[in-house]
């Protein structure tokens, strides 16, 4: 059952692939622009802007470009950058040592403080804290994320200089103790934030738990209560939270550019922008097709995950709110 | 690409971290009272948000790659000193044939590049070639267009034909940075003669240099020099403020400076640069090909008001597009100052008494939109209505430069001796003063510096009494830095950076 489940799935998680990447290609080109122009600076003369049109490969015709870059695709080969004219897959992979790290950092970190949280807020929400969390996480969703972080770098690192303001060490992981310094004020800033709406989502999830008549039949056959909530309660109510935590993770990876540019990590989301900026084809291109996959291959492991916990879901495509 | 230096900043860290955390330690180390000795073999780490696009000049690399290598890592014939004067330096020799057409040079004696292969003449026609060729993004490639052949009759000796007479050429030289003819790989790789060697490169984080041992030159006072790259101006002056950078390159905004400026453990250092502040006509098209016009729109805007509202108390009023530091500056500041009713008598004369509107193409990056917003508050007093237009620095470039599809627009011009822009009658904004064309032309091949420097004044008069454009101020060049820190440059001419006099307190 599961399996022709994942087959299906996965054939999707393909068609959406192909689709996505030719959707960016178009995109990218109604851009006004042109590569080859970041390459130029005052004083270049026709000539040249010309040599670089050609260097860029963005004289040719559009069809001919778009044979070029699936062609590549198929052979997973992103070409150079147009501006640093190195593979682009390399310098892909060496943002991701930033950025995954920064992601899953966040969301664990979110996962553990909502959870306790949330359930607390519900199954105390006439106490005042069970009231309070409920309101303080309303706040932070209204809170926007790089507010925190300018917050978080005045506090911990200008005033009580306990962590760096911001920036990666130059040799990355190499520096393991240095790499992870620098990177405790952009999780907390990212965790505080997502925390903030995981917390509603599992309190509401919890609330309906609490009102389910299959948890008052447990109660009834003589289960405590906290025993009724950690047999059936959470099985139960993580199926809509499996799939919000899909979701959030996802916008994480790519929301992480706001975090990125505060605090002046070399992320993906920073190399995307200046790609943009830039007109650097083969660089966005790239990245976006792979946060696309991340995306994707995200919500995929989220269906795939709900299906292990529900095996009532098993005949469904897509996910189940 | 590891090495010894990188070795020791590693070594220094895992001690630090043994005790604290390592970034504690860059925090009191920064803090540090200057003292009368230095480190020489401090690690000197910068702040820029200029990170180069790519390691070679002649690829497009932007001005990051001539703050980080010129003078650092790569070195050229010839070198532009902080005061903008032209210093020998690969070339030890100089000799010019009678009719001025046949440079002969004769090389600097002992240098090695940083594969330990030696320098030849073979090397410099090379290098010189790579900026001359088709292929070249080079921005100096046409000031090089005299050179008709390059000789190399023996190891230590070039000689360069010229088709005309070329007195600016050891300065255009200085552009062009010698590279090994071995050398592969130039856009993320080097092979230089500088004092420095490139360590490590990490994208959009930082760029490290580590001090060669066989330069022939003057050993550098410190030991390494990291750039790191920011996005942010306000991630840059915190790093500054905590210590993980001991100097800023270049401050891009005057209300960060009030934090350094009163307090004792920073140094705020204005030198002078050569980046003005433009409204380019397109002097092609009506109203603007009418000079009454232009030198209306010149008397209406109030550029003392606009300075002071973007920089405070730093930056210099400019009357035409050379700024001080060009052997050719004239204080024109006179011609067409603020003056806003001889402005509406002008537009009546040219025709225009009840003005008229205009498109702005605007960069999207500061300063532009605010002065863009200060012009048409200015304009609309004189009856002319701006109408402002957002672009992207690269749209300028499809829209502006190449096609010449504008009205008017905002740009910042950041090099050097760029006088000559004006003559040529191709250029984007499209003025075209026979007379100045002419005098351009006989300044480059005059036989004195003499001759050279009356016949650029005397056409850099002629271009502001013709209004051709509407030149609104020069930028300031502001450097801070931790008092331990001293000896950077000040002026950041065509945005270089030279760091081997830098000294860090011991």
């Amino acid at each position: 059952m599961i399996f022709s489940y994942v087959l299906r799935r996965l054939i999707i998680l393909a068609v959406s692939i192909l689709v996505a990447s030719a959707v960016l290609f178009l995109l990218l080109r109604l851009l006004p622009g042109d590569p080859a122009n970041a390459l130029v600076s005052i004083g270049a003369d026709p000539e040249q802007i010309e040599a670089a049109r050609r260097q860029v490969g963005s004289d040719l015709p559009l069809p001919q470009q778009f044979i070029q870059f699936a062609g590549g695709l198929m052979r997973f080969d992103f070409g150079n950058s147009f501006i640093s004219r190195t593979p682009v897959l390399p310098e892909i992979g060496a943002r991701l040592s930033v950025t995954v790290p920064l992601t899953l950092g966040a969301f664990l970190l979110a996962v553990v403080l909502a959870v306790p949280l949330g359930i607390i807020a519900a199954v105390r929400k006439a106490r005042w804290y069970g009231g309070l969390i409920a309101v303080v996480s309303q706040l932070g969703i209204a809170v926007p994320v790089f507010w925190i972080g300018i917050l978080l770098v005045t506090l911990f690192a200008v005033q009580l200089r306990l962590l760096p303001s911001g920036g990666f060490p130059a040799r990355g992981w190499q520096r393991p103790e240095a790499a992870i310094t620098a990177l405790i004020l952009p999780i907390v800033t990212v965790a505080l934030v997502m925390a903030a709406s995981l917390i509603r989502y599992v309190r509401a999830a919890t609330l309906d738990v609490l009102g389910s008549d299959y948890l008052r039949t447990a109660r009834a056959l003589g289960a405590s209560f906290s025993e009724a909530l950690v047999r059936h309660g959470i099985r139960n109510g993580a199926v809509p939270v499996i799939s919000i935590l899909g979701i959030e993770l996802a916008s994480t990876l790519l929301g992480a550019v706001v975090v990125e540019r505060v605090f002046s990590l070399p992320g993906l989301g920073s190399m995307l922008l200046l790609g943009i900026e830039q007109r650097d084809y083969p660089t966005v291109q790239a990245v976006l097709f792979i946060s696309t996959l991340l995306v994707l291959l995200v919500g995929f492991a989220a269906d795939i995950l709900q299906r292990l916990v529900d095996p009532r879901l098993r005949g469904v495509i897509g996910s189940r709110p | 690409m590891s090495n010894l230096r990188g070795g020791e900043i590693l070594g220094k860290g895992m001690k630090a971290a043994a005790m604290a955390t390592a970034m504690m330690l860059v925090t009191l180390a920064g803090g540090q009272a200057a003292a009368a000795d230095f480190d020489p073999d401090a690690t000197i780490n910068i702040g820029s948000l200029y990170e180069p696009q790519n390691l070679d000049n002649t690829a497009g690399a932007g001005q990051g790659l001539n703050e980080a290598f010129n003078g650092n890592v790569y070195e050229a014939l010839f070198s532009l000193a902080d005061d903008g004067t032209v210093q020998p330096a690969l070339a030890k020799d100089t000799k010019i044939s009678e009719d001025g057409l046949t440079y002969t040079f004769a090389l600097q004696p002992g240098v090695t590049f940083h594969s330990g292969k030696a320098l030849t003449s073979k090397d410099v026609k090379f290098s010189i070639e790579r900026v001359t060729s088709a292929d070249s993004k080079s921005s100096r490639k046409n000031s090089l267009k005299p050179i008709t052949s390059i000789e190399t009759p023996d190891d230590s000796t070039v000689v360069i034909k010229l088709s005309s007479r070329s007195i600016s050429l050891p300065y255009n030289l200085s552009y062009v940075s010698i590279v090994s003819e071995t050398a592969k790989d130039l856009t993320s790789k080097e092979d230089g003669t500088g004092p420095y060697k490139l360590a490590s490169w990490r994208r959009g984080s930082a760029l490290a240099l580590a001090r060669f041992d066989g330069y022939w030159g003057a050993k550098p006072s410190n030991g390494d020099v990291v750039f790191h790259y920011f996005t942010e101006a306000t991630a840059l002056n915190n790093a500054l403020l905590t210590g993980a950078v001991d100097i800023i390159t270049s401050v891009q905004s005057p209300d960060s400076l009030a934090q350094f400026k009163d307090n004792k453990d920073f140094t705020v250092a204005e030198g002078k640069s050569t980046t003005k502040l433009l409204l380019a006509y397109n002097d092609r098209v009506a109203p603007f090909d009418n000079v009454k016009v232009r030198k209306a729109l010149a008397r209406a805007v109030d550029d003392a008001k606009l300075l002071k509202a973007v920089w405070g108390d730093y930056g210099t009023l400019i009357g035409s597009f050379v700024p001080p530091t060009d052997p050719w500056y004239v204080d024109l500041t006179k011609t067409d100052a603020y003056d806003p009713e001889s402005a509406k008598a002008l537009l009546k004369e040219a025709g225009y008494p009840d003005g008229f509107s205009f498109t702005l193409d605007t960069p999207n990056y500061d300063p532009h939109p605010i002065a863009a917003q200060f012009l048409q508050s200015e304009l609309a007093k004189v009856g002319v209505k701006v109408k402002i237009n957002i672009i992207t620095a690269n749209e300028w470039y499809t829209k502006v430069y190449k096609a010449h599809d504008f009205q008017a627009t905002l740009q910042e011009h950041v090099n050097h001796r760029d006088i000559v822009f004006y003559g040529n009658p191709d250029f984007y904004w499209g003025y075209n003063n026979p007379e100045v064309v002419d005098l351009i032309k006989q300044a480059e091949a005059s036989t004195t510096t003499d001759e050279q420097t009356a016949k650029l004044k005397k056409a850099n008069e002629i271009i502001a009494e013709d209004a051709a454009s509407n030149w609104l101020y020069l930028y300031p060049q502001i450097v801070v830095s931790a008092k331990s820190v001293t000896g950077y440059p000040l002026n950041g001419l065509n945005a270089q950076f030279y760091v081997s006099g830098i000294k860090k307190a011991d």
